[in-house]
């Protein structure tokens, strides 16, 4: 498989990432040369065989059912671009 | 008092209590290497106030014995981990200004411990990197260079500034972190060690996120008990990480013997690879017979699906890192660009405006391999693929204790002589990433020069939770290696 301009103009969407023609145009080819890279993949025989999502077997823990931080809203905004009124601000959403 | 950083961690340590030293002298003497050595572009940010406050503590608890196993060493940390009140970016512009309000688990037990703070280290943006050429504050110049020749070489990546730092001689020990060799490849590069716990020995709470199911912190130091010695201050059991090993943490430096009578060292046959240049095979060869010297009998293994190790981390990891970075839409921390209308048109300009181009592919390949109708095909293949690779190192340890490979397929290259070519690029950690895909421990000790005098390594895999056997292992090659060779001062 391989990618079209339309395609990674769509990914480009998906990631929010904004990109200028010309930067797609360059990334056309750069994500052709390593989606084609990965492919080789397909040559591997995998049939039965259970996709790894964590490398150490462990059980995962429930933590006890209690408040255990909080009251750190200052801490929270603190990094903020723009905080207001004990808020994240943002460009306005709805007209 | 310039010998002091020349000396290791361990000396540092016995010194400061056996009274031949200050903390402070430690301290000022690190202070002053780290102002002299700004040419190395190693640091972000300086924090010599840090290390003289910890060194006075260290100082002041001498007299009533109470000290902490770091008292009087001062480190530097990778810009990954959170340091409160002191600027954590991660090596990104999307970052920037970013001040944590809290400490991450290890850098918070490093500091628990009697360390000091150094400064920052610099690093590939989002440890997304094989040379720290994609950091946003520019490249590190590695403090190594080809005989004769002053052309400027990286240090590796993405831990390049936490390499160059110890092989500088301007931090004693470093944090890393390695998600496919970040620790390692850097390590082979600057004639210095490093090791990567299993994963889930450090707990990832505070560590800036690259790809979780694969990225873990880890020490880098001058020597083998060094690493030891640190490794046992960064792990521990931490609740907040839910990968976080639940298990006590072993005394890997008092557990050292480069004694390997009856162990066995598994060689395995897939790399050898073309390509890969005669003198780190010879040096392989060395480290074959410096472990048979040391006891070990060497067993030939086969690891079969090696070769897929790195494309299938090439799907996992930039899967993992697409949906970690979806954090970064300029509302919460870091970067926002102004003057767009709406919402989304904020988070697309910030995104890019802050990303480098590495971590901008790395999104678009893991957005496209996570996208409705790819997602089988590439993400859950490379996870049955992952799970093949686990499968191989598992056999193969039914036939071996340890396992020895050259750390990386080169020794260090030039600054700007792979970035026009991701794929050459990532096949600089072929040697690392399969003991990243298995979760196992693995480490890199320096082995010798190549012809142009540059640092080699060689590399140790262990299995699961077995960090010892890799620290012993290493410790066998470091006594017979006798690698003193430093970078002559130039900066």
């Amino acid at each position: 498989m391989s990618v079209s301009p339309e395609q990674v103009r769509h990914i480009a969407k998906l990631a929010r990432i904004a990109m200028s023609d010309a930067e797609l145009d360059k990334l056309v080819p750069e994500l052709n040369a390593i989606i084609g890279w990965v492919e080789q993949l397909g040559e591997v025989d995998t049939d039965g065989i259970e996709p790894l999502a964590t490398v150490v077997d462990q059980k995962l823990r429930l933590r006890a059912d209690v408040v255990d931080d909080g009251n750190i809203r200052d801490d929270v905004l603190a990094n903020a671009p723009d905080a207001q009124h004990g808020f994240f601000a943002v460009p306005k959403v709805i007209e | 008092m310039a010998e002091l950083t020349h000396l290791t961690i361990a000396e540092l340590r016995d010194g400061f209590r056996a009274g031949d030293f200050s903390a402070r002298e430690i301290a000022e003497c690190y202070n002053a290497a780290v102002a002299g050595a700004r040419a190395l572009n190693a640091y972000t940010v300086e924090t010599p106030d840090d290390a003289l406050a910890a060194a006075a503590a260290a100082d002041a608890g001498r007299g009533s014995g109470d000290l902490g196993p770091l008292a009087g060493i001062p480190l530097g940390i990778k810009d990954l981990f959170a340091t409160k009140g002191v600027a954590t970016t991660a090596g990104s512009k999307i970052l920037g200004g970013f001040k944590p309000p809290y400490d991450s688990f290890v850098s918070a037990n490093l500091r628990q411990a009697g360390a000091g703070m150094l400064g920052k280290l610099n690093m590939d943006e989002f440890a997304m990197g094989s040379s720290n050429e994609t950091s946003t504050y520019g490249p590190v110049i590695s403090p190594w260079r080809r005989a004769g020749s002053n052309v400027g070489l990286t240090p590796g990546g993405s831990s390049g500034g936490s390499a160059a730092a110890v092989a500088a001689g301007i931090a004693p020990g470093v944090t890393g972190t390695d998600t496919g060799g970040s620790i390692r490849q850097p390590a082979a590069f600057t004639g210095i060690c490093g090791i990567k716990p299993t994963y889930g020995r450090c707990s990832r709470w505070g560590i800036v996120s690259f790809a979780s199911s694969l990225d873990q912190a880890g020490p880098m130091a001058k020597t083998v008990r060094d690493c030891a010695i640190l490794l046992e201050v960064m792990a521990g059991f931490d609740p907040r990480d839910a990968t976080s090993l639940d298990l006590p943490v072993p005394k890997w430096e008092a557990g050292l013997s480069s004694n390997l009578s009856g162990k066995r060292v598994g060689i395995p046959k897939e790399y050898r690879i073309d390509g890969v240049p005669g003198e780190i095979n010879a040096l392989w060869d060395q480290g074959i017979a410096w472990l048979r010297d040391a006891g070990a009998e060497i067993v030939e293994i086969s690891l079969p699906h090696t070769r897929y190790a790195l494309p299938t981390y090439y799907i996992i990891a930039p899967a993992e890192a697409s949906s970690n970075l979806a954090r970064y839409d300029g509302v919460r921390y870091g970067l926002r660009e102004e003057g767009v209308k709406t919402l989304d048109d904020m988070y697309a300009a910030t995104r890019a405006a802050g990303f480098g181009p590495e971590v901008k592919r790395r999104i678009m390949i893991g957005t496209y391999v996570l996208s409705a109708g790819f997602y089988d095909a590439y993400f859950t293949k490379a996870q049955k693929v992952r799970a093949l690779i686990k499968r191989d190192f598992a056999q193969a340890f039914e036939r071996c204790d340890v396992i020895l490979t050259p750390t990386a397929p080169s020794a260090a290259f030039g600054i700007g002589e792979k970035m026009s070519d991701p794929l050459a690029m990532y096949l600089n950690d072929v040697f690392a990433v399969p003991a990243s895909l298995a979760g196992l421990p693995a480490m890199s000790v320096p082995g010798g020069l190549d012809s142009a005098g540059l640092p080699l390594g060689l590399h140790l895999i262990g299995p699961e939770l077995d960090e010892q056997i890799v620290l012993n292992a290493g410790l066998a090659i470091e006594e017979r290696a006798g690698f003193t060779a430093t970078a002559e001062k130039w900066w």
